[in-house]
């Protein structure tokens, strides 16, 4: 390493170029982003002060390839947009971070001081708009204030339980000049900010003792545990004990997707073994998951014989939807230890066990082939087959999104990128850019609908630009599946505006890109396909023709209890 | 239930967006609110009064409230022995044959006329909001051309008793 016998002065000159340093001073590897009248300032000082710049073809595509990037590297995703429709863009990228827990900080233009309030020209208030979807945010109304803004904006980002921050920035602050006595580097001082990380030892040992004193405990890991970095924690608590663990969506890969105690995902698509072991549990480990009502079904038939630990940064997330006897607010990394450190009884059952793992097997997840149509769980076993479980997968919301979460059991943690909480259509193929972009050795599967990808499928240009390999797989089935799928179980078949037809040749759109395009329409082409594909060094498309009318099964039917699923098969 | 909360927040500009943004996005009704300058520079106490359905309902209120980063301090001060004011001005229609007569209305609840006209007379009245109440059944007979209330601003008291009564507003 060259010795640095010079330390060159920062060239603070404007807002702009502060802005920029502080950036490179966070560590900032990669910005998300989009250029406009208002943030020119910025794009100037980016030009002069480079860092690695992506540019989306719409916000929204930022947005989430940004989220792809925070939830594949641990790190917090940038994002830069224009005032006005630059910043309402992003928008649904915002809130979809806010309720998956992802770390943004996301700078919006904003017109000009003298300006605001005027509905000047490509104004909006966006500090108005963001205050219910964000985790803070800040408009930067004195040049002077800009440094400490950025730093604390990373910090509350980036800890305790995550989410996105928004910094506005009016245009004559970008412009602005910046006085260098100005710029005090304090430390960040957030009195009214100090989230708890160490679990009280009181509750520990009262969890301890709940733990030892259960015949049928079970683990509920959710996306806490990915967050903390806490799967080697989780696994011992899991083998020390023996205590069967379940997930959440969002809470995929913080175990073993083949771990001989996991049960597979609870919830409204989750397992039968899952959904019944919460049922019949006696004691509910929660560590780092918000009881969200995709997964507890009818609250009050959630759980029914179960005493419940609740562990989770967040205290309001505590007793928030299930009343809890032993409330740990704490990361999941600590809490784990202090847990790990108690000595107390193995208390499990194997009766416990050997019956849920009966029931797994009696009941697993099923379909029913089909010589005619390609199923979608199929390509989903293939695509899982050929990429050996390693790959890094993301996806939209919807039917893809439950099979990818039923079928693609998982290897490694941070490799399951979903939108979980807001259900993002448009969300897994732009993440996935940002997933690859910050592991680029991994391999990237982006599992998408037809209807969902079109909604961000100009990023393709990104592929083209990049040629980095992201893997599109398109699971076609003509339409918004899981929308026609309740209009068939609740509406009586009506296909209100379900149905999609109409549709382009997704090949040849690759090729527009000048990107590798596939069709497969039945199972001999996928497994062919899919090897060729997947295996390929390059970008590629795959339109993946399946079944139209396949539903997503088992189900909990909103309203009823877990243990009432629907759709459940004996073998 | 009727619950009494201060917030005791950083003053900064959207603030006090920011709270009641997170009352109206989590459905809590606000019966009233109040915000003014504490003795500490640059923060502001916030005091409201809102309605609930049961406990789990306030606490999460709480513990959402006390996640804001601007939020320093948020104490549910209902059950604890509280002084609480509100203050109402009270124009009413009192033609001078009368006003003695207004006179001794008022006098009980220690109400000031702060304005006089021709034919109607402004009071002001300060109380907790139940005796605020009492007041403006008392004149409403008379005729209320205009009324307008602060909304009640709170703190636990210095010396809290073992069994402090719940005020009759709380119940």
């Amino acid at each position: 390493m060259p010795a640095e016998t010079e330390v060159q002065p920062k060239q603070l000159n404007d807002g702009s170029a502060v802005l920029i340093q502080a950036l490179k001073d966070q560590g900032v590897e990669v910005i998300f982003g989009y250029p406009g009248g208002a943030v020119l300032p910025i794009y100037d000082a980016l030009y002069k002060n480079p860092i690695k710049h992506i540019l989306a073809r719409h916000e929204q595509g930022a947005i989430h390839a940004a989220e792809g990037y925070a939830r594949v590297s641990g790190r917090t995703g940038v994002v830069i947009a224009t005032s006005g429709p630059g910043a309402t863009n992003l928008v649904t990228g915002i809130t979809d971070a806010y309720l998956d827990s992802l770390p943004l900080v996301v700078f919006t233009g904003q017109v000009g001081q003298e300006v605001i309030g005027t509905d000047a020209f490509q104004e909006a208030d966006i500090i108005g708009i963001t205050q219910p979807i964000t985790k803070h945010n800040y408009q930067v109304n004195d040049i002077k204030d800009f440094p400490r803004i950025i730093k604390e904006a990373f910090h509350i980002a980036s800890t305790g339980r995550k989410g996105p921050v928004v910094v506005d920035i009016p245009k004559n602050i970008a412009a602005g000049l910046f006085d260098e006595e100005k710029h005090v580097d304090e430390e960040v001082n957030l009195p009214g900010y100090q989230p708890t990380t160490r679990p009280n030892f009181l509750q520990i040992q009262k969890a301890a003792q709940a733990i030892s004193n259960a015949k049928q405990p079970l683990i509920l890991a959710g996306a806490g545990i990915l967050h903390a970095g806490a799967m080697d924690e989780l696994k011992d608590l899991v083998e020390k004990h023996r205590i069967p663990v379940t997930n959440t969506l969002l809470g995929l890969g913080s175990i073993h997707g083949e771990h001989e105690l996991f049960l597979g995902m609870a919830g409204m698509h989750g397992t039968y073994t899952a959904n019944m072991a919460i049922t019949e549990c006696d004691l509910l480990v929660n560590i780092g998951a918000r009881f969200d009502d995709r997964l507890t079904g009818n609250l009050n038939l959630f759980a029914p014989n179960a005493k419940v630990i609740h562990i989770d940064i967040d205290p309001a997330e505590i007793g928030k939807n299930v009343p809890t006897e032993i409330p740990i607010v704490a990361d999941a990394k600590e809490a784990l230890k202090e847990l790990l450190k108690q000595e107390f009884a193995s208390p499990v059952s194997e009766d416990w066990i050997t019956h849920l793992k009966e029931a797994h097997k009696e009941y697993p997840l099923w379909y029913v082939e089909d010589k005619e149509h390609l199923l979608p769980q199929q390509a989903i076993q293939i695509i899982h087959q050929v990429t050996g479980g390693d790959a890094i997968v993301t996806t939209d919301v919807g039917q893809h999104q439950m099979w990818a979460a039923q079928y693609y059991s998982l290897n490694n943690p941070d490799h399951w990128v979903t939108s979980g909480g807001l259900g993002t259509m448009g969300f897994g193929f732009p993440a996935a850019i940002g997933a690859q972009l910050a592991k680029p050795k991994e391999r990237v599967v982006a599992i998408v609908g037809d209807a969902g990808f079109q909604m961000t499928a100009q990023e393709l240009s990104l592929l083209q630009e990049l040629r980095i390999p992201v893997k599109v797989v398109i699971l076609n089935n003509e339409g918004l599946g899981m929308v026609r799928q309740w209009q068939e179980t609740f509406y009586e078949e009506r296909y209100s505006q379900s149905l999609i037809p109409v549709q382009p040749d997704f090949v040849k759109l690759a090729e527009a890109y000048d990107l590798k395009g596939y069709r497969i329409n039945t199972l001999e082409e996928a497994e062919s396909v899919f090897r060729e594909a997947l295996l390929s060094d390059e970008p590629v498309l795959i339109d993946c023709r399946v079944k139209q009318l396949e539903n997503v099964y088992p189900m909990v039917v909103p309203g009823t209890g877990l243990h009432e699923m629907i759709g459940v098969s004996g073998k | 239930m009727k619950r009494v909360i201060t917030v005791t927040v950083i003053n900064q500009s959207g603030v006090l967006n920011r709270v009641t943004g997170l009352l109206m996005k989590r459905q809590f009704n606000i019966e009233s609110i109040t915000v003014g300058h504490t003795e500490q520079v640059g923060m502001s106490k916030m005091t409201f009064i809102v309605n609930v359905e049961d406990e789990r309902k306030i606490e999460q209120l709480v513990k959402q409230l006390q996640k804001q980063i601007d939020v320093i301090k948020v104490d549910d001060i209902t059950d604890k022995s509280i002084v609480m004011r509100e203050l109402a001005l009270v124009k009413v229609i009192s033609p001078p044959h009368i006003r003695s007569e207004m006179n001794s209305i008022i006098e009980p609840f220690r109400a000031t006329a702060i304005d006089i006209g021709k034919n109607v007379v402004t009071y002001q009245v300060t109380g907790n909001p139940e005796k605020i109440e009492a007041f403006i059944d008392l004149i409403k007979p008379y005729g209320i051309k205009e009324l307008t209330r602060t909304g009640a601003t709170a703190f636990v008291r210095e010396t809290q008793k073992v069994q402090s009564p719940q005020l009759s507003i709380l119940k």
